[in-house]
């Protein structure tokens, strides 16, 4: 139980401080790195930038990794392929995330900052990802 | 310190955030040997996906998630940002819902860990909603909509 649970939730943590810190929880900050056209505010790709970097750096060490450090088996997705599916719902997604500025990171993390409206936008996220399994039981 | 050209951005907050949430990426894949996905991992702790993620340490990352955004802002005396009124917020988190399910993930999963892997997938998701982004509040603003206070 604790090792199922401490990784995720040090993991977690360290991940909500970091959407925090560099300012996707206000979204504000968040429309105006998607307000290319107009006045636009680039802090968001610094905070891509960096993740993207560090994260590069772990996947080169993972491939010298037989298994992870606290569970048995790596569980990577494998696909490859493009789908309709695949582009017409990240293109749904951003234009959610156009409309209020919040993905889903963001949207738990601002359950500590300003717990009504965050609840109200991660309830209507859940219905949303409900809607999609009613529609695709094994989705 | 100041970007020029744009003095409202925050580049060394963001280096700093981005350095924090690959590391916290680096956590999950090394330690977990999992996908740190946002809209992946709620799914499952809500048993709205098929994974075979434990629900314990799904919940245990998304609780973290506004455990660290506490400990940041119990930290520091900046205001608290404005959010959309509640119908933007339910419009728009229906769409992000669906559309990160149908997509099998958002920003974090495709743009964080899938882009850093070279994943066509990955690439191509980011792409599409950066691209439906920008547009989004692009044409709003052409209309004149404002969702944030």
């Amino acid at each position: 139980m604790i090792r199922e649970t401490l990784v995720p939730l040090i993991s977690g943590t360290i991940f909500g401080a970091g959407l925090t810190i560099g300012g996707m929880t206000d979204p504000a900050r968040v429309r105006g790195f998607l307000d290319l056209f107009g006045d636009w505010d680039p802090t968001l790709a610094f905070v891509m930038g960096g993740a993207v970097l560090v994260m590069a750096l772990a996947w080169t060490v993972q491939r010298r990794m037989q298994r992870p450090a606290f569970a048995d088996a790596f569980s990577l997705p494998g696909r490859n392929d493009l789908t309709h599916r695949l582009v017409g719902g990240s293109a749904l997604f951003g234009i959610g995330w156009g409309i209020a500025g919040l993905c889903p990171g963001p949207g738990f993390a601002a359950l500590a900052i300003a717990p009504g409206s965050a609840a109200v936008f991660v309830a209507a996220m859940l219905a949303g990802m409900l809607a999609v399994r009613m529609i695709e039981p094994r989705g | 310190m100041m970007l020029p050209g744009f003095p409202d951005a925050a580049p060394v907050s963001g280096l700093i955030g981005g350095v924090l949430i690959g590391l916290a990426a680096a956590i999950m894949l090394l330690g977990a040997g999992r996908i740190a996905g946002v809209s992946g991992i709620a799914a499952r702790a809500f048993g709205l996906t098929d994974s075979s993620l434990p629900r314990a340490g799904a919940w245990a990352f998304v609780i973290g998630l506004p455990l660290g955004a506490l400990v940041v802002t119990s930290q520091t005396a900046a205001p608290a940002p404005a959010f959309a009124g509640t119908v933007p917020l339910i419009i728009a988190g229906l769409i992000v819902g669906a559309g990160t399910r149908l997509g099998s993930g958002c920003t974090s999963g495709h743009g964080v860990c899938g882009m850093s892997r070279l994943s066509q997938r990955s690439l191509v998701a980011t792409a599409t909603f950066m691209i439906t982004g920008f547009a989004t509040v692009a044409v709003m603003n052409a209309l004149g909509i404002e969702v944030l206070p």
